[in-house]
C-alpha cells in the first residue's frame, strides 16, 4: 500500500484548487464580477474544511480501530476552546468594560482576577500546543482508562457520550469560568490581524485546507503501514490479535490520541471562522452527527469521512435556507436511505461497483 | 479611526453594490424589499421562536396588503438557525450578504445575539432584537425592543417587596444557569442589599438548562420560606424548565398567597402547556399581556387569529416587541425615503408607535425601547391579568446602574456622544 | 397598632354576633351592604376594607361571597355595581345572586368587570374565612378555617377560636384548632406564661408555620428570655424531626427520580439490550406516548368531559399501541435491514428520530401541549416543613414498577417471550425449532417501543409535552442500561434506582449541575472496574 494512491491525490488536487480557488477569486476579483467568491462562501468552506478534518479524525478510529467515539465533539470543542481563550485575550482592553485583563463576561459576574487556568493564553506559543495538548491529554486519560479495561463495542461509546455530556454540563456552568452558555464571543483579532480582514479570512480558509490535507497524510501514513494493519486486526478481531501477543490496548490509546488531537486543530481553526464557541459544541447530538457524517462518506476511507463531512454540512446550510420547515424531514429520510441503501457510504460502494462493472465487462468480453 | 476606515470601507461597499444594482439587476428584483426573519424553527429553541417568525410574516403580509413599503412589496426571507448558536452566524451571513435584506427581525437567547452581534457589525446590517435579556449591551447595529432589566426584575422586586405585593422579605432567586438569570440576579441582590436586606434572606439556586426534576429545590425553597420572614421566589428559570417547576410547585401545594413566583421568562405561551388552576396569583412581569383591553391589542388579536387559523394561540410580549420594531422600523424607513442601513438608524430615534397595551412606545439613542412594566398575576384560564403598572414608560437601560463597572458606562448613538459603551463622548 | 387593630376587630366581632342573634338588624345589615360596594370598588385599599368589613358583618351571604372571590367567579355589574357570582359560559355569564340565594339568569360577559384580587386580598381573604368557617357544620371546612388561622395568626380571631374549640368534641379539628391558638398565643400580646406553653405546643407540630412563628420569636431580640428559651427548644425539636424527614423526603425522591429513569428506560432495555438496536429514536417513542395522552385527553374533553378522571388510565393503552404500531413499521421498513449491524442502526434510527420530532412539530406545532392531571393524582401528603410527598410521584413509582413486572411477566411466561428468548439466545437453532423469528423480531421491537409510548404517558404529568421531550431523556436511558448491564431488566431497575438515590443525596451539598456531572464521572469510572455493568451477561450475548 503506497501513501498516496490515486484517491488521495485526487483527493489532495482537488481540496489544494478549492481552497486557492476560492481564496484568490475572493481576494482578487471585484465583488461585481461574476466569479468572484463572496465573503460569506469563503467562511463557509473554512467551516467545511474544519468538519471534514473532524470526520478524519472520527473515521481514523471507528474506521480503522472499530471505536465508535459518540464523544469526539469533545475534543473539537476543547480544541475550540484553547483558541478561544487565546482570541479571548487578544481583546485586550477592547472589551465593552476596558478591563485591561478580564474578559468581559468576568468582569460582569464581579471576578476580581483572571483564574489560574487562562493564565499563559496571552501567548500563541501556549495557546496554540494547548490545543493540541488539552485534547490529546484528555483522551489519552480516557483511552488508559477504558481501553486497559477493555470497554469495547456500545459501552464504550455510551461512557465516550457520558463523557462529552458531563464535559457539557461543566462548560455550561457560569462558575467554571468559560464564560457559560454565551461561551467566547466578539473576538477581535489572531496574531495582530484583524478576524474581519478578507485576507485573514481566506488565510484560515487555507490553513484549513492544509490541516485537513496534513490530516489526511497524518492518517494515511498511520493506516498503510505495519501500524495501521494492527489497528485493522484490533478492530476485527481484538482478542486473537491480543494472543498472537500484540497489546491492542497500546494500538488503540495511540489511535485514540492522536485522533483526538486532529479533531482539536480542527476545533481551534473553526472558532476564528464562525466567531463563536459554547458548549453546545459538547452536546451529544453534535457527535452523533459526525458519526454520520463519516457513515455517509464511507466507513474506513478517509476521503469519504471528508466528503460525507463537506456534502452534509452543504446539505443543512442549504436546505436550512430553501426549506426551512422541511428540511429535517431531508436530512433525517437521507440518514435513513444511506444506511439502507448505500450502507458503506458514498465511497465505500465504489470498490464494490468497480468489481460489478468489471464482471460485466469480463461477462460481456 | 477604525469606525472611519469602517465607514470609508462600507460607503465603498455600498458603491460597488449600488454599481452592481446598476448593472445587473433585472427590474423585478428591485420591486420587493426584502426583510430577513431568523428564528429557530427546530431545536430546542423553537417552541418559543416559531411562534414569532409567524408574528412576523404577519405584519409583513398586513403592511404588503396595505400597500407596502415605498411602493414596493416587502418579502419575507425567512431560515431555520436550527438552535445552533454558530449557524446563527452563518445564516446571519447569508441574509445579509447573500440575500441583501434590509432588516433581520431575529435571535431569541442571548448566545445567538451574540453570536451574530460580530456579522451585523462587520457588514452593518441591521438587527431587532424582540426578548427581554440581561442589558449590558448597546450596538450600532441592533435595536432592542425587549425589556432591560430594569424594566422587568427591578420593577416586579419592588412590587413584591409593596404592601400590595405581600411585603416579601426574604427572597430566593431560581434561576437557569447562564448569563440572563446571573447577571439579572447580580443587579437584583445589589438592588435587595440597597433596600437593607441581608444575604442571609438571599437564596440563589441554579439549575441546568431543562431541568426536570425541581422535587429538591422546591423542598429547599420551601423551608427557606418557613423561617420566620415574608418570602417570594424570584425566578429566571428559561424555557422547557418551566413546565415541571410549575407542576412541582402547584404539586407540592405551594400558594402564591403564601409563596408567591414572580417569573421573567414565562408569558402565556409557557403556560399553554400547564394547567394553571393550581397556580392562581403567581406573577409575572412584562411590558405586555395578552390579557389588556385596548382596541390596538383586539385588532392585534383578531389579525393573530385570522392568520394562524387558530383561535386558542396566545400572544404575548415578544410577539408585542416585534409588533413596535417592525412599525418603527416601517416609518423610519417612510422617513428616509430608503432602507439603507444608516440612513433608517438614523431616522429611528425618537420615533414612536402605540403599543398594544394603550402607552407610546418610544425608540431611545441608546437603542433601547420605551415601554411601561406590567405585573400580571396567573389566571385559571392560562391568562394574566394585570395587577400592577407603572406610571408610564420606564427608559430601558442599556447598562446597569447597580453594577460597577458598567454603572459608568453610556450608551447614545448620537452626537456627540456616537457611542454604546463610553464613559466619555466620542466627539 | 396591632394592639388597636385587635381591639377594634374585637369589637366588631362582638358586634356582629349580637347582630347575628337578630337577623336583619339594620345597622348590621347597613354594615354588610357598605362592604358590598367596597367590594366593587376600584382601589386595592377600598377592596382590603370591604373584606374586612364583610368579615365583621358575619352575614350569613359573606362566606360564600368571599370564596368566589378568592376563586375569580365574583363579577360586578358595570351599571349598577351590584355584585354577581358568575358561571362562565363562552361570551354569556350565568349570573348568581348571593345576598339574595338565587339565580339571576344571564348577561353579556362585556357588562360586568371581574372583583379582582391579588396576594394580600387572597390572604385576607382566606383569613376572613377562616373566621367566618369556623363553627361550619362541614368538617373538613371547619378543618381548613382552623389551617388558615394557623396562617394568620390573628389574635383578634382569639376569642371567636376559644368558642369554637369549647365546641369542638375531639379529632383532627379540634387538633388543629389547638395549634391556631398555640400560633395565636405565642404572639407578643400574651403573657410569657402562655406562650412558653404555646411555644411546647407548637414544637410537637409538623407544620411548617410553626417553624416560621418559632424562628420569629427566636429572632426577636426583644423578646422575654424564658419565651425565647422554650422557643428555641421547641424549634430545636422541630429541625430534629425534620433532619430525619429530609433524609427520608431524599429517599422518596431518589426514588421517585429514579422510578422516571426507570420509565424511560425500560423500553430501551427491549429495543437495545435484548435486540441490540441502538435505537436513537426511542426517546421519540416516549414523545409519541406522550402525544398519544394528549390526544386522548382532548377527547376526553371535547366527548366526556364528566369522566376526565379516567383519561389517564385510557391513555396507557392508547400510548402503547401508538408507539408499538409506529415501532412495527420502523421494525419492517428500516431495523429489518440492519440486524447485525448495531452500529449502523445508530445512524438510521438517528435519523428516523429527526423525522419524527418534525413531524410531530408540523403536527401539533412546535409549542408545549397541555396534558392535565386528574384529581386522584394532585396535590401531596406534607410531612413538615417543606417536605411533601406528592401523588403523582407515588403513583409515577407505582407505574413504573407495575409495568417493569409485566415486561419480567411477558418475557418469562408467555408464549411469546420464550420465543423472543429463544431468538435472541440463539437465533438458527429457534429457526430450526419452528419459530418464525422475523415475526419475533417485529413483536419484540412493537414491545420496546409500545413500552416507551407507555413511559411517556407517566413523563406527561411532569414535564414538558412538546417535540423535544424524547431528547431529555435519550442520554439518561442509554446510561441507565450500560450502568445496570445490558439485556437485563434487573440491572435496569437496580441501575435506575441507584443513580436516582445517590443523584438526590449529592444535589443538596453540589447543587442541580454539579450533581449531574458528578454522577457522570462516577458512571465512567463504573465502567473501567464492571465494563459489562452492575449486571453482566455471561456468554455469547454479552459480545455486542
Amino acid at each position: 500500500m503506497r501513501l498516496l494512491d490515486l484517491k488521495g491525490r485526487i483527493f489532495l488536487a482537488a481540496l489544494a484548487v478549492l481552497a486557492a480557488g476560492a481564496a484568490l477569486l475572493n481576494l482578487a476579483l471585484p465583488e461585481s464580477a461574476a466569479l468572484h467568491v463572496p465573503n460569506y462562501a469563503v467562511g463557509l468552506i473554512g467551516k467545511y474544511l474544519c468538519f471534514a478534518l473532524l470526520a478524519l479524525s472520527v473515521d481514523l478510529v471507528w474506521g480503522f480501530a472499530g471505536i465508535l467515539s459518540l464523544g469526539h465533539g469533545a475534543f473539537f470543542a476543547l480544541g475550540g476552546y484553547a483558541m478561544g481563550m487565546h482570541l479571548m485575550r487578544q481583546i485586550g482592553e477592547r472589551g465593552v468594560y476596558g478591563h485591561p485583563e478580564l474578559p468581559d463576561f468576568m468582569v460582569f459576574l464581579d471576578w476580581k482576577e483572571l483564574p489560574w487556568y487562562w493564565h499563559g493564553f496571552d501567548s500563541a506559543w501556549f495557546a496554540l500546543p494547548m490545543c493540541l495538548v488539552v485534547p490529546g491529554a484528555l483522551a489519552f486519560l480516557f483511552g488508559w482508562l477504558t481501553f486497559r479495561s477493555r470497554v469495547t463495542g456500545v459501552y464504550l461509546s455510551i461512557i465516550s457520550q457520558a463523557m462529552t455530556f458531563a464535559l457539557m454540563l461543566a462548560f455550561f456552568r457560569n462558575d467554571m469560568g468559560f464564560g457559560g452558555n454565551n461561551g467566547l464571543t466578539d473576538f477581535k483579532d489572531l496574531f495582530g490581524l484583524d478576524l474581519k480582514d478578507a485576507g485573514m479570512r481566506a488565510g484560515l480558509l487555507l490553513a484549513s485546507a492544509a490541516a485537513l490535507a496534513g490530516g489526511y497524510l497524518l492518517c494515511r501514513w498511520m493506516t498503510v503501514g505495519k501500524f495501521g494493519r494492527v489497528l485493522v486486526a484490533v478492530r476485527d478481531a481484538e482478542q486473537r490479535t491480543r494472543f498472537l501477543g500484540y497489546r491492542p490496548e497500546h494500538y488503540k490509546i495511540l489511535a485514540f490520541t492522536v485522533s483526538a488531537m486532529m479533531a482539536g486543530v480542527a476545533g481551534a481553526l473553526y472558532v476564528p471562522q464562525v466567531g463563536i464557541i459554547n458548549p453546545g459544541e459538547f452536546s451529544p447530538a453534535n457527535s452523533i452527527e459526525i458519526v454520520i457524517w463519516v457513515a455517509v462518506g464511507g466507513r474506513g476511507t478517509l476521503v469519504g469521512a471528508a466528503l460525507g463531512a463537506v456534502l452534509v454540512n452543504y446539505a443543512k446550510s442549504f436546505l436550512t435556507g430553501a426549506a426551512p420547515e422541511m428540511w429535517l424531514f431531508v436530512l433525517g429520510g437521507l440518514f435513513v436511505a444511506v444506511t439502507l441503501f448505500v450502507p458503506k457510504g458514498i465511497l465505500g460502494e465504489i470498490p464494490g461497483l468497480r468489481a460489478r462493472w468489471r464482471e460485466r465487462r469480463d461477462g460481456h468480453g | 479611526m477604525n469606525t472611519m476606515m469602517s465607514r470609508i470601507r462600507n460607503l465603498a461597499a455600498a458603491g460597488l453594490l449600488a454599481g452592481a444594482a446598476m448593472v445587473s439587476a433585472a427590474p423585478a428584483m428591485a420591486e420587493t424589499i426584502k426583510v430577513g426573519i431568523l428564528h429557530s424553527l427546530s431545536g430546542t429553541m423553537a417552541i418559543s421562536e416559531t411562534t414569532l417568525k409567524d408574528a412576523m410574516l404577519m405584519l409583513i403580509d398586513d403592511l404588503n396588503k396595505n400597500g407596502g413599503l415605498l411602493g414596493k412589496q416587502v418579502e419575507p426571507v425567512v431560515v431555520d438557525p436550527a438552535s445552533d448558536w454558530p449557524l446563527f452566524a452563518e445564516k446571519a451571513r447569508e441574509l445579509i450578504e447573500k440575500e441583501k435584506v434590509a432588516v433581520v427581525f431575529g435571535c431569541w437567547t442571548s448566545v445567538s445575539r451574540k453570536s451574530v452581534l460580530p456579522v451585523f457589525e462587520e457588514l452593518n446590517g441591521l438587527l431587532f432584537y424582540p426578548v427581554q435579556y440581561e442589558g449590558e449591551e448597546s450596538s450600532r447595529n441592533v435595536f432592542y425592543t425587549g425589556a432591560a432589566p430594569n424594566q422587568q426584575a427591578i420593577p416586579a422586586v419592588e412590587y413584591l417587596m409593596s404592601e400590595d405585593g405581600g411585603g416579601a422579605e426574604r427572597f430566593a432567586l431560581l434561576g437557569t444557569d447562564y448569563v440572563y438569570p446571573r447577571t439579572t440576579n447580580k443587579i437584583l441582590r445589589a438592588f435587595l442589599h440597597s433596600k437593607g436586606i441581608s444575604d442571609d434572606d438571599i437564596l440563589e439556586e441554579y439549575t441546568p438548562f431543562g431541568h426536570s426534576d425541581w422535587q429538591t429545590i422546591v423542598s429547599k425553597v420551601r423551608a427557606f420560606a418557613s423561617e420566620g420572614k415574608k418570602t417570594a421566589i424570584v425566578s429566571t428559570i428559561n424555557g422547557d424548565a418551566n413546565v415541571p417547576f410549575y407542576k412541582e410547585l402547584a404539586n407540592q401545594g405551594v400558594m402564591a398567597e403564601d409563596l408567591p413566583v414572580v417569573a421573567f421568562s414565562v408569558g402565556e405561551e409557557e403556560l399553554a402547556g400547564i394547567d394553571t388552576a393550581p397556580l392562581v396569583g403567581h406573577l409575572a412581569a412584562w411590558n405586555y399581556f395578552m390579557s389588556v383591553e385596548t382596541p390596538e391589542n383586539e385588532a392585534f388579536i383578531e389579525k393573530w387569529h385570522a392568520f394562524i387559523g387558530d383561535e386558542d394561540r396566545v400572544t404575548n410580549d415578544p410577539m408585542e416587541a416585534h409588533y413596535i420594531g417592525f412599525k418603527m422600523w416601517v416609518q423610519a424607513v417612510n422617513q428616509a425615503g430608503s432602507t439603507d442601513v444608516d440612513a433608517v438608524r438614523q431616522a429611528m430615534y425618537g420615533q414612536t408607535v402605540p403599543s398594544l397595551t394603550g402607552t407610546t412606545a418610544l425608540m431611545n439613542v441608546n437603542h433601547h425601547l420605551s415601554k411601561p412594566v406590567l405585573i400580571g398575576e396567573v389566571q385559571d384560564d392560562g391568562q394574566f391579568e394585570v395587577v400592577w403598572e407603572t406610571d408610564g414608560p420606564v427608559v430601558g437601560d442599556a447598562w446597569s446602574d447597580y453594577i460597577p463597572e458598567s454603572a459608568k458606562l453610556t450608551a447614545d448613538w448620537t452626537y456627540p456622544w456616537v457611542c454604546g459603551n463610553c464613559e466619555k463622548p466620542m466627539f | 397598632m396591632a394592639v388597636r387593630n385587635a381591639i377594634f376587630r374585637l369589637v366588631l366581632v362582638l358586634f356582629a354576633a349580637g347582630a347575628c342573634l337578630a337577623p336583619g338588624g339594620g345597622s348590621a345589615s347597613g354594615g354588610f351592604d357598605a362592604a358590598l360596594v367596597l367590594l366593587a370598588g376600584k382601589s386595592a385599599k377600598k377592596r382590603m376594607a370591604g373584606i374586612e368589613a364583610l368579615a365583621a358583618s358575619a352575614h350569613p351571604a359573606a362566606a360564600p361571597i368571599l370564596s368566589a372571590m378568592v376563586d375569580g367567579r365574583l363579577y360586578y355589574r358595570k351599571d349598577d355595581k351590584r355584585l354577581f357570582v358568575v358561571a362562565k359560559r363562552g361570551r354569556e355569564f350565568d349570573l348568581f345572586d348571593p345576598v339574595a340565594g338565587e339565580q339571576a339568569g344571564t348577561a353579556p360577559s362585556k357588562s360586568l368587570k371581574k372583583v379582582k384580587v391579588n396576594n394580600r386580598l387572597r390572604r385576607a381573604i382566606r383569613k376572613a374565612l377562616a373566621g367566618l368557617n369556623l363553627t361550619h357544620a362541614d368538617r373538613a371546612i371547619r378543618l381548613e378555617a382552623a389551617a388558615g388561622l394557623l396562617k394568620s395568626a390573628d389574635p383578634g380571631l382569639r376569642p371567636a377560636l376559644v368558642a369554637a374549640l369549647e365546641r369542638e368534641a375531639g379529632g383532627d379539628v379540634r387538633a388543629a384548632m389547638e395549634l391556631a391558638l398555640a400560633a395565636v398565643d405565642i404572639g407578643p400580646d400574651s403573657t410569657p406564661a402562655v406562650r412558653i406553653a404555646a411555644a411546647e405546643r407548637l414544637g410537637a407540630s409538623e407544620s411548617p408555620e410553626a417553624r416560621a412563628l418559632l424562628g420569629r420569636v427566636v429572632g426577636d431580640a426583644k423578646t422575654d428570655a424564658a419565651v425565647r428559651e422554650a422557643a428555641r427548644a421547641a424549634l430545636q425539636q422541630i429541625e430534629d424531626r425534620l433532619e430525619l424527614y429530609r433524609q427520608f423526603g431524599a429517599v422518596f425522591q431518589g426514588i421517585s427520580l429514579g422510578s422516571v429513569l426507570l420509565l424511560a428506560a425500560v423500553g430501551l432495555a427491549i429495543t437495545f439490550g435484548v435486540m441490540g438496536v441502538i435505537n436513537m429514536a426511542h426517546g421519540e417513542m416516549v414523545m409519541v406516548g406522550a402525544y398519544a395522552t394528549f390526544v386522548v385527553q382532548e377527547l376526553f374533553r371535547t366527548f366526556a368531559p364528566e369522566f376526565f378522571g379516567l383519561s389517564l388510565a385510557v391513555a396507557v393503552p392508547a400510548a402503547f399501541l401508538a408507539a408499538a404500531a409506529l415501532g412495527v413499521g420502523l421494525e419492517r421498513s428500516v431495523i429489518r435491514w440492519l440486524y447485525g449491524r448495531p452500529l449502523e442502526t445508530l445512524l438510521a434510527t438517528w435519523g428516523v428520530s429527526l423525522v419524527l420530532r418534525q413531524a410531530v412539530r408540523t403536527i401539533f406545532g412546535p409549542t408545549n401541549r397541555e396534558v392535565g392531571s386528574p384529581e386522584w393524582m394532585s396535590g401531596a401528603m406534607e410531612l413538615a416543613g417543606g417536605v411533601a410527598i406528592t401523588y403523582n410521584r407515588i403513583w409515577i413509582i407505582l407505574f413504573s414498577l407495575a409495568v417493569l413486572a409485566a415486561v419480567m411477566a411477558v418475557i418469562r411466561y408467555t408464549a411469546f417471550g420464550l420465543e423472543m428468548r429463544a431468538v435472541t439466545q440463539n437465533r438458527p437453532m429457534a429457526n430450526a425449532m419452528g419459530i418464525r423469528s422475523r415475526k419475533v423480531d417485529s413483536m419484540t421491537f412493537a414491545l420496546g417501543s409500545g413500552v416507551a409510548g407507555m413511559a411517556g404517558v407517566a413523563l406527561s404529568q411532569i414535564d414538558n409535552v412538546s417535540p423535544n421531550l424524547g431528547q431529555a431523556y435519550i442520554v439518561d436511558s442509554f446510561m441507565v442500561i450500560v450502568f445496570g448491564g445490558v439485556g437485563n431488566l434487573w440491572g435496569v431497575l437496580v441501575g435506575a434506582m441507584s443513580l436516582g438515590v445517590v443523584n438526590k443525596f449529592i444535589e443538596p451539598f453540589s447543587g442541580a449541575v454539579l450533581g449531574k456531572i458528578v454522577i457522570l464521572v462516577a458512571l465512567i469510572l463504573f465502567i473501567q472496574r464492571r465494563p459489562q455493568g452492575l449486571f453482566a451477561m455471561r456468554g455469547r450475548a454479552a459480545e455486542l
